[in-house]
């Protein structure tokens, strides 16, 4: 099905500019935004390989990285809410303190 | 029960225990006492041992005492022998010891380590025995380090002196030189030899059993020690210094005793100087010119112990001359008769230093004779008996040492005889020149010298009586013949009674000219002396400094080894190369982690990018693989 | 109790004693010093016992004890007396009261925690000499490091962390290499024989190609030539010694040292014969430079302690020597001088740190005169001087007369084969004895003669406590110098065992 081969391509293409945005972008709202980019497209993907292959657990475990990614997200911008009340900036170069 | 020698050895030590330990708690009379008791008793001891000796004909005593080492089937043992030769040397020791003690008592009186001094002497004495009645070279080499040791501690006995202490180090790093030379000797004996035992090594190498190459090279290296220990060319530096120390330490080790150690050694292997000529040869032509600069340098000194030195470094030349030649025993009678009137030289040296308050400058002296009577009549007969004077102990030893330079068939020469002989001339030149500057004439005293001149205590000049008149008769103890089995005396080149009457004759003849010449130059105070020495003053210059030879070894070794001790050792090896090497792989460690450290910038992006990439290498390798 | 127990008992005893003072809560300073003393001398006496008990002529090991620890590596828990670590084992007990009486006045800070670990050192070394597994010998081996890193880390002197990292760094470093060969050897025993085993008498039938021999030897050697020092990897040792206490420096200079050439003659040598072999011109160069080199360092030195450290590295210079002649006397002379010079250098040492409590300084030019100020001081330091330069009827004459007959003896024979350069290295060795009185009495006579100056008036001479101390070091420093004896009949077995592990096939000097 030249579906699949489209929507594979679709969602290679959202993995890669989630991943190129999470390393150029310097705003560390952004960063998390294209990081859920990234996330959404290996859930394409999931779906696509589901509906190839015929399993019925697949469309599950999609729901399930949904909740999964959600939860993430409650968690991530949280931490990032705290990180940057310390660090008063957004951008991911002001924090050295993994350095060396 | 403690065998005889055995006790003979042990009694100074215990003087040396004694004193050493409880010397100070118990004063001086305690100290005196055990100081010159047991010296004296072993005397006893000895004459004793003597007697045993002779009444079995000659037959040498042993006494095996322990095993100190048994290494493989070898047993290092301690033990000790008694001939003839060694009842001589012990006879010396004991006997002029004990009078040397006795006249310490008087010397050293009120000084403040007078406990000290006897314990370290009594030591000496304990040390001196055991080198020469060791059976074996390494008994004989615990006595030859141990008399070293004593030497050192007594010529720096007053060390709040930095240049009395030092003198004692001197004495001790020159003589270990020889020490070292003396070792290699012994172990080359012991690996071709299979033992240590003197008799047994003279038999092997009487027997024609070592090799002429090995008896050449074990001669001339235990004649290094010999030279060390003896004070000859070129390790006699040591020995001038040595008057550092206290006088009777001057006169007991540096007259009588340690400094003929290396004649007795040679001596007691006479055989290895049979079997090996070259090393004999070695032995006389050093012995010779040993004996000449020594006596040039003494025309020239002006401390009076400083002449004595180096009279006596010239004596101790004569006498390797004389074993050089072959003529051990006449060496060995020049040791006994040299022992006597050099020590009472030496103590006589040190009473008119007691009589001066302290002064031992002869320019400074003069006039003494009528006002310390006894020091002045011992003290000429025994310059007379050094100077050759016949009838005199000295006439006899040295006339015969000189009449065998020339006439010995093991290696006499013609310029060996008249360098001796121009030596015995300035023998006589230079004591007789003492004996004017120092008793005679005009008094050049010092006024505060001046008027404390006293004669010294009886226990002082009672021993230079006794020294003084064995100066005249010990030449009358036909020592050579009763060594003559040990030590035959060699064959004679020349079978003329004439000629040897004819050198008799020019050896007196040198002796009377020597008293001529310096009672011309000296009478008056040594003024004519001194245009002499205005006209020739650059020979002078070079003999005031003994030949510069303490200034050669200092800047041909002793400057060298510590600049490259410092400069290429430590500075250059130690701290450049080795820690340099050490310090530079810490820093290259240390930039190497840097520059790994690099990877972990901090940025979360770069990270990420990172993990990417490794991740991307990973999956084309498993693709490749698979 | 049977002999192999108190053996065990012995080794343990520090340990525990150790543990024991390390569990106490806040103990009296007396109280962890008489504990600590009362272990060592408690060690001491069955340490002597013992010694009484070995018998001479007696192949193989005594109070032996072996029990598996890890089997499936062939790893046991093997200790055992023999001619060559009896005496260090006797070294080690002796030293052990004298320095815990030493630090009563030195170590006054953390003296719980010194004396643990004091214990903890004195244990670990008296496991490396009687380990006979080598994998027990290697944990031994590395951790004797821990306690002598602290000791010197936490109560040494100024420059302490340099001197203790350089210290550790540096053996550590030759350890490592030397694991890789033990490793090595295990599978090595495990792949030719089927069965794994660490046993060194395993290891000493092993038949290894020389190629193989010559690589682990150097990985050996490197690590005990390390510890030996010799030249060139000494540096680490004045740095140590001086910025040590002590109690640190008199154990590295009585103990720690030997454990290179004890390596050496337990292991190194005899489990490789034939690289050894090839390897004696080289191991006897290094051997006469590091006696040559190190004498000439030390009459440079203008602190006192490491004057003392570069005389350490000239001695044990000796003991090299005397190993690779391979006769009896050389071997024999090469083992006491490995004890004679834990006494000269400890005793040395002990003395150096009782002028330091005084003085608070090393330096020599601030000394002067000490006979004057200090006599009974004085009179023992004379002697340890004499016994260092070797002056017979001292222990240090015994060894250096021994090593250098053997020397000697090994090489006139090759000699008169028409090969001169052992003779010339003998001879160098022999000039070594002036060089020794050279810097030796130097440091006499700058410290105890000439003008009396020190840089605090009122100088005390020594207490009892110090001079019993140093009583004792002198006493057997006399008895090896006059009665050997005893101890080489004990330890002749060991060297003949020693002396045909190394030569396979060959004919040996002095072949008694």
């Amino acid at each position: 099905m030249a579906d699949t081969t489209f929507l594979l391509a679709v969602s290679g293409l959202l993995f890669t500019l989630g991943l190129v945005g999470v390393i150029v972008r310097r705003n560390l709202l952004v960063i998390l935004m294209f990081l859920e980019l990234m996330l959404n497209g290996v859930i394409l993907s999931l779906a696509v390989f589901t509906q190839m292959v015929g399993a019925e657990a697949g469309a599950v475990l999609v729901f399930l990285v949904f909740v999964v990614a959600a939860a993430e997200i409650a968690i991530a911008v949280p931490i990032l809410l705290l990180l940057v009340r310390a660090g008063h900036s957004l951008d991911p170069g002001a924090y050295g303190g993994l350095k060396g | 029960m403690i065998g005889l020698l055995t006790l003979l050895v042990l009694l100074p030590f215990a003087g040396f225990l004694l004193n050493g330990l409880l010397g100070r708690r118990l004063g001086p009379g305690f100290v005196s006492l055990v100081g010159c008791g047991l010296p004296a008793l072993a005397f006893l001891v000895t004459l004793r041992a003597w007697w045993l000796l002779e009444s079995g004909g000659g037959e040498p005593i042993i006494e095996t005492v322990f095993t100190w080492a048994r290494v493989g089937d070898f047993p290092f043992e301690v033990a000790f022998y008694l001939d003839r030769l060694s009842v001589l040397m012990t006879l010396i020791i004991t006997g002029v010891g004990a009078l040397i003690h006795v006249y310490s008592t008087g010397y050293m009186k009120g000084d403040a380590s007078y406990a000290r001094y006897f314990a370290y002497l009594n030591l000496f004495l304990f040390f001196m025995l055991l080198l020469v009645l060791g059976r074996s070279l390494l008994v004989l080499f615990v006595g030859w380090e141990g008399v070293g040791l004593a030497s050192y501690l007594l010529i720096g006995f007053w060390f709040d002196d930095v240049e009395k202490a030092r003198a004692g180090r001197k004495a001790f790093l020159t003589n270990r030189v020889g020490d070292a030379g003396f070792l290699l000797g012994m172990f080359l004996i012991f690996t071709t030899l299979g033992t240590l035992d003197t008799d047994a090594i003279q038999t092997a190498f009487s027997n024609g059993l070592v090799p002429a190459g090995i008896a050449t090279a074990t001669g001339i290296l235990l004649f290094i020690g010999a030279t060390g220990k003896s004070a000859q060319i070129p390790l006699h530096v040591w020995l001038p210094d040595a008057m550092a120390g206290p006088t009777p330490v001057s006169a007991l080790i540096h007259a009588a005793t340690m400094v003929t150690a290396g004649v007795y050694l040679v001596a007691r292997l006479s055989g290895v100087y049979i079997a090996a000529p070259d090393a004999s040869t070695v032995i006389a032509v050093i012995g010779v010119l040993t004996a000449f600069f020594a006596a040039s340098i003494a025309i020239v000194q002006t401390d009076i112990k400083k002449v004595l030195a180096y009279s006596t470094v010239s004596q101790l030349g004569f006498m390797f001359l004389a074993v050089g030649v072959g003529a051990y025993g006449i060496a060995i009678f020049h040791v006994f008769t040299h022992a006597f009137f050099k020590a009472c030289l030496f103590l006589g040296a040190g009473s008119v230093i007691h009589a001066l308050s302290g002064e031992q400058d002869i320019r400074r002296m003069g006039g003494l004779a009528r006002r310390i009577p006894w020091t002045f009549g011992t003290f000429a007969i025994a310059t007379a008996a050094i100077a050759g004077i016949p009838l005199l102990s000295g006439f006899y030893s040295k006339d015969a040492i000189l009449w065998y330079s020339l006439a010995s068939g093991q290696g006499g020469a013609v310029w060996l005889w008249a360098l001796g002989s121009l030596t015995a001339l300035m023998t006589a030149l230079y004591m007789f020149r003492l004996l004017w500057l120092v008793f005679l004439g005009e008094s050049r005293l010092r006024p505060e010298a001046e008027h404390h001149v006293h004669e010294s205590p009886p226990v002082m000049t009672g021993v230079l009586v006794v020294l003084a008149a064995f100066s005249v008769f010990a030449g009358y103890f036909a020592l050579p013949d009763y060594l003559s089995e040990l030590l035959p005396l060699p064959p004679e080149r020349f079978d003329s009674a004439a000629l040897h009457w004819g050198q008799i004759g020019f050896a007196i003849f040198l002796a009377l000219l020597g008293l001529a010449g310096a009672a011309y130059l000296y009478r008056d105070g040594g003024r004519r002396a001194e245009v002499l020495q205005a006209r020739f003053s650059r020979l002078h210059h070079v003999l005031a400094g003994k030949y510069f030879v303490d200034e050669l070894y200092d800047r041909s070794l002793a400057r060298p080894w510590r600049w490259v001790s410092d400069r290429v050792f430590l500075r250059l090896g130690d701290r450049i190369l080795l820690d340099g090497s050490l310090h530079g792989l810490a820093a290259l460690a240390r930039r190497g982690a840097a520059v790994l450290a690099r990877v972990h910038a901090g940025s979360l992006q770069s990270y990420a990018w990172m993990i990417l990439l490794g991740l991307f290498v990973v999956l084309m390798w498993a693709w490749h693989h698979v | 109790m049977s002999d192999a127990i108190l053996l065990n008992v012995i080794l343990f005893l520090p340990v525990l004693g150790g543990a024991v003072l390390l569990a106490l809560p806040r103990p009296r300073d007396d109280l962890v010093r008489g504990l600590s003393m009362l272990v060592m001398i408690l060690q001491l006496v069955l340490a002597l016992w013992l010694y009484l008990q070995f018998e001479a002529r007696v192949p193989g090991l005594q109070f032996e004890t072996r029990v598996p620890w890890i089997a499936a590596w062939g790893v046991h828990y093997h200790v055992g007396m023999d001619g060559l670590n009896l005496l260090l084992v006797l070294l080690t007990a002796f030293l052990g009261p004298l320095v815990v009486a030493s630090a009563f006045s030195s170590i006054t800070r953390d003296v719980k925690l010194f004396h643990g670990l004091l214990l903890f050192l004195q244990f670990t070394m008296i496991g490396a000499f009687l380990a006979q597994d080598l994998f027990l010998f290697y944990v031994f081996w590395e951790a004797m490091l821990i306690p002598m890193f602290l000791m010197i880390g936490m109560w040494g002197g100024e420059r302490r962390i340099y001197a203790t990292l350089k210290f550790f760094l540096y053996t550590a470093f030759g350890s490592i290499l030397m694991l890789a060969a033990v490793i090595y050897l295990g599978y090595f025993v495990l792949s030719s024989t089927g069965a794994p085993s660490f046993a060194f008498a395993d290891l000493y039938a092993l038949d290894l190609p020389v190629s193989t021999q010559t690589w682990l030897l150097a990985a050996f050697g490197l690590s005990f030539a390390i510890k030996v020092p010799m030249m060139p990897l000494h540096t680490w040792l004045p740095d140590a010694h001086v910025e040590a206490p002590t109690v640190g420096s008199v154990i590295l200079a009585g103990v720690l040292l030997k454990m290179g050439t004890y390596g050496f003659v337990k292991l190194g040598f005899p489990l490789f014969p034939e690289a050894t072999q090839l390897a004696t011109p080289l191991i006897m160069t290094l051997a006469v430079v590091s006696i040559l080199y190190g004498a000439g360092l030390a009459l440079v030195q203008d602190d006192i302690k490491k004057i003392i450290a570069y005389s350490s590295v000239s001695h044990l210079g000796y003991v090299m020597l005397g190993l690779v002649s391979y006769n009896l006397l050389g071997i024999q002379g090469a083992i006491i001088q490995m004890v004679s010079h834990g006494l000269v250098a400890g005793g040395l040492f002990l003395m150096v740190g009782m002028l330091y409590e005084r003085c608070h300084s090393r330096d020599l030019a601030a000394y002067g005169g000490l006979a004057r100020l200090l006599p009974v001081y004085s009179v023992f330091f004379m002697i340890l001087t004499l016994a260092s330069i070797g002056l017979p009827t001292t222990s240090g004459f015994t060894g250096e007369f021994l090593v250098l007959l053997g020397a000697f003896h090994a090489a006139w024979p090759q000699f008169e084969q028409g090969v001169t350069y052992p003779l010339v290295l003998a001879s160098l060795a022999v000039l070594g004895i002036v060089l020794g009185a050279l810097y030796m009495l130097r440091l006499a006579r700058r410290l105890l003669f000439g003008e009396a100056r020190a840089p605090v008036a009122g100088l005390r001479d020594l207490d009892r406590r110090e001079w019993s101390i140093l009583a004792l070091v002198v006493v057997a420093i006399f008895y090896i110098g006059l009665y050997p004896n005893d101890f080489l009949r004990k330890t002749e077995q060991a060297a003949i065992e020693y002396q045909d592990r190394v030569l396979p096939a060959q004919k040996r000097g002095l072949g008694q």
